[in-house]
């Protein structure tokens, strides 16, 4: 029914619409094509006798031309499915082309090698992460960068820093013979729990215990504990704020900044002889800072009062005129 | 009869009514100021009283009620956080960190490692070739029993993420990491020493929060050297985590004094996955969504 010499004839001298025309030579792009090429020995028209290898899907077939079936295009093609192994593979061809032309066999097993090895490294590739480029939003970027500005302001980290140093200090979190401080402070802090103790401040006391952290055996425990977050509202009367603290019913009060900053001055020195009642002061307040929460389980505030226990067996008790300049300047 | 200086049509007279007026009022206010200082001065519990109703509207007091953050002494977290993925190092194993960057990492990324490597005790830098995929160096680390792994990313060739992956078993965080300065570029920085440095975490609410705190915490020894007076602050503040170390002294009972070291640089998490570093299959505690920022008075840690 195909005559082959005729097929070439139509396809070479008038219209293939699988032929590229190039400078170099003719290309064929049909996808049984053995090697790509158009001319009449590799025409996979022009051929009632054709094999080749193709995949699909990761499958390898050797694709056979079965002269019978040319009135069926559909069916005209015997694919037989070729191993992973290519020593296996490469037999099934020899077996199945046994009589061929060997040039065709030689191109075949050369199509084998080809797709085996791309194959290959296209799982080796699947296995690997792909790079994805994530881009960096420059509006959001923009945004967060004033934001993060404004909330570095608000942080006030030095102060948050200095108080949480000074809360474990005071909470006798660094041990009982503490190797960052100095010899003098330390026993400065002891003086005043003890003069708390006797002068019976209730309110200083209830601060102090609520800010007392229970000790680990080693003091480990302390070194994650998480702080509670309204320092802003702890650090009143220091400075930046006082502007906005004193204006009671006056809010703009833009236009005499320059002016207002000697009141400030003074006004902080006021508030530093304060400052210890201030912060008692906090007490009343049901404040959020019973939000802060450790990362280890805190345990309750202790409850050895600074009446009982070594607080009483300590020496200094003989010092009595330092004791007594400590009372007055409280 | 009344008017408004706004309706003077010459500008020169407007203007001259509207300084004058200005100084008005300034004057009205030192006055009032100079009279309050006065009266509080007699009696200071006016002051406190004053301090104590005048707190000022912030982003922090105004917060939306968030469920997720964690009360005092909340005994149900407090429970899972023993038996977390980190609970290993809270009961005492040593942190054996790595640190690693993308292929090819340029100048300012590998000087902020070093920058890192000074930081953070028990931390060993490798450098990273070509060849190994992230989860591949994963299963290394897991092998050789570290216990975190950190990788600076970079773009243009400036560091911009940092991932922090906990290890054995997750989680593992992403962070956008922003505004780095070097130590020697903060003036009159003080200079490192080897102590293990205390750690403060500040202001990590949430459940969220927690976590990552949890994570920071896990990258340093448990038992700090006090000696060594060197302090390492991770700060949240409005979901921005900034970092900061000090060197500190104790002058009174009432007053300590910091030095800066350095670094600085701010981190803001992007996600948090639950296990091991796994872009395709990772399951997502937390991730940035730009829908969330509906409010600035929500935040996450």
């Amino acid at each position: 029914m195909n005559n082959d010499g005729i097929v070439w004839e139509v396809l070479n001298n008038q219209f293939c619409s699988f032929k590229v025309k190039t400078d170099l030579g003719n290309l064929c792009r049909h996808p049984y094509n053995l090697t790509g090429r158009c001319n009449r020995k590799e025409c996979p028209l022009a051929n009632s006798r054709y094999a080749t290898v193709r995949e699909t899907n990761g499958r390898m077939y050797l694709c056979l031309k079965t002269a019978e079936r040319a009135h069926m295009p559909a069916k005209q093609w015997e694919k037989i499915e070729l191993p992973r192994n290519y020593a296996q593979a490469v037999a099934i061809i020899e077996e199945n082309m046994q009589y061929w032309p060997n040039w065709m066999i030689n191109v075949c097993k050369q199509r084998l090698t080809k797709i085996t090895q791309y194959l290959i490294r296209m799982r080796k590739l699947k296995l690997k992460n792909k790079h994805t480029l994530v881009p960096i939003k420059k509006k959001l970027e923009r945004r967060e960068k004033s934001r993060e500005i404004r909330a570095e302001a608000a942080a006030r980290l030095d102060q948050s820093i200095e108080k949480e140093l000074l809360e474990r200090l005071r909470s006798k979190a660094y041990g009982d013979q503490p190797l960052n401080v100095n010899e003098e402070v330390w026993r400065e802090i002891l003086e005043g729990d003890a003069v708390e103790a006797e002068s019976d401040v209730t309110t200083e006391d209830e601060l102090e215990e609520e800010n007392e952290y229970e000790m680990g055996e080693n003091g480990k425990e302390l070194m994650h504990a998480f702080v509670s977050d309204d320092s802003d509202n702890e650090d009143d009367g220091s400075g930046g704020d006082m502007e906005d603290l004193l204006d009671i019913s006056d809010i703009s009060s833009a236009e005499d900044d320059d002016e207002s900053v000697e009141e400030d001055v003074s006004d902080d020195e006021l508030e530093s002889d304060n400052d210890s009642s201030s912060s008692s002061s906090d007490e009343d307040r049901p404040t959020k800072s019973k939000r802060s929460a450790d990362s280890h389980p805190r345990q309750k505030p202790s409850k050895r009062s600074k009446k009982h226990g070594p607080r009483v067996e300590i020496e200094y008790e003989t010092e009595a005129p330092t004791r007594d300049n400590m009372l007055t300047n409280w | 009869m009344s008017f408004s200086a706004s309706e003077i049509k010459n500008k020169a007279k407007r203007g001259e009514i509207y300084e004058k007026q200005r100084i008005a009022k300034g004057k009205a206010k030192r006055q009032r100021r100079q009279e309050l200082k006065k009266e509080e001065q007699d009696n200071p519990e006016l002051r406190e009283a004053r301090l104590r109703e005048n707190v000022p509207k912030t982003q922090e007091n105004t917060r939306e009620f968030d469920e997720a953050v964690i009360g005092e002494a909340d005994e149900e977290v407090a429970q899972d956080e023993e038996e977390d993925e980190f609970a290993s190092y809270f009961n005492g194993q040593a942190p054996k960190v790595l640190i690693t960057t993308t292929p090819n990492a340029g100048k300012k990324t590998t000087s902020f490692v070093k920058e890192l490597v000074s930081v953070v005790p028990n931390l060993e830098y490798v450098k990273r070739g070509k060849k190994f995929e992230l989860q591949q160096i994963i299963e290394f680390c897991k092998r050789r029993e570290y216990t975190d792994l950190v990788v600076v990313t970079e773009d243009h060739k400036e560091p911009t993420h940092v991932t922090l992956i906990h290890l054995p078993e997750g989680p593992t965080a992403h962070f956008r990491l922003t505004r780095i300065t070097g130590g020697k570029e903060i003036s009159g920085h003080a200079r490192a020493t080897s102590h293990f440095p205390e750690l403060i975490l500040n202001q990590f609410s949430t459940r969220l929060g927690h976590t990552v705190g949890r994570m920071f915490a896990s990258l340093f020894p448990q038992v700090p050297e006090f000696q060594g007076r060197q302090v390492v602050t991770f700060h949240n503040q409005r979901d921005f985590i900034f970092f900061r170390r000090h060197r500190y002294v104790f002058r009174n009972s009432k007053r300590v004094d910091l030095q800066e070291i350095g670094p600085r640089f701010t981190l803001r998490l992007r996600w948090l996955q639950k296990g091991l570093y796994d872009p395709v299959n990772g399951e997502y505690e937390w991730a940035y969504k730009a829908d969330l920022e509906t409010s600035r008075r929500r935040v996450f840690l």
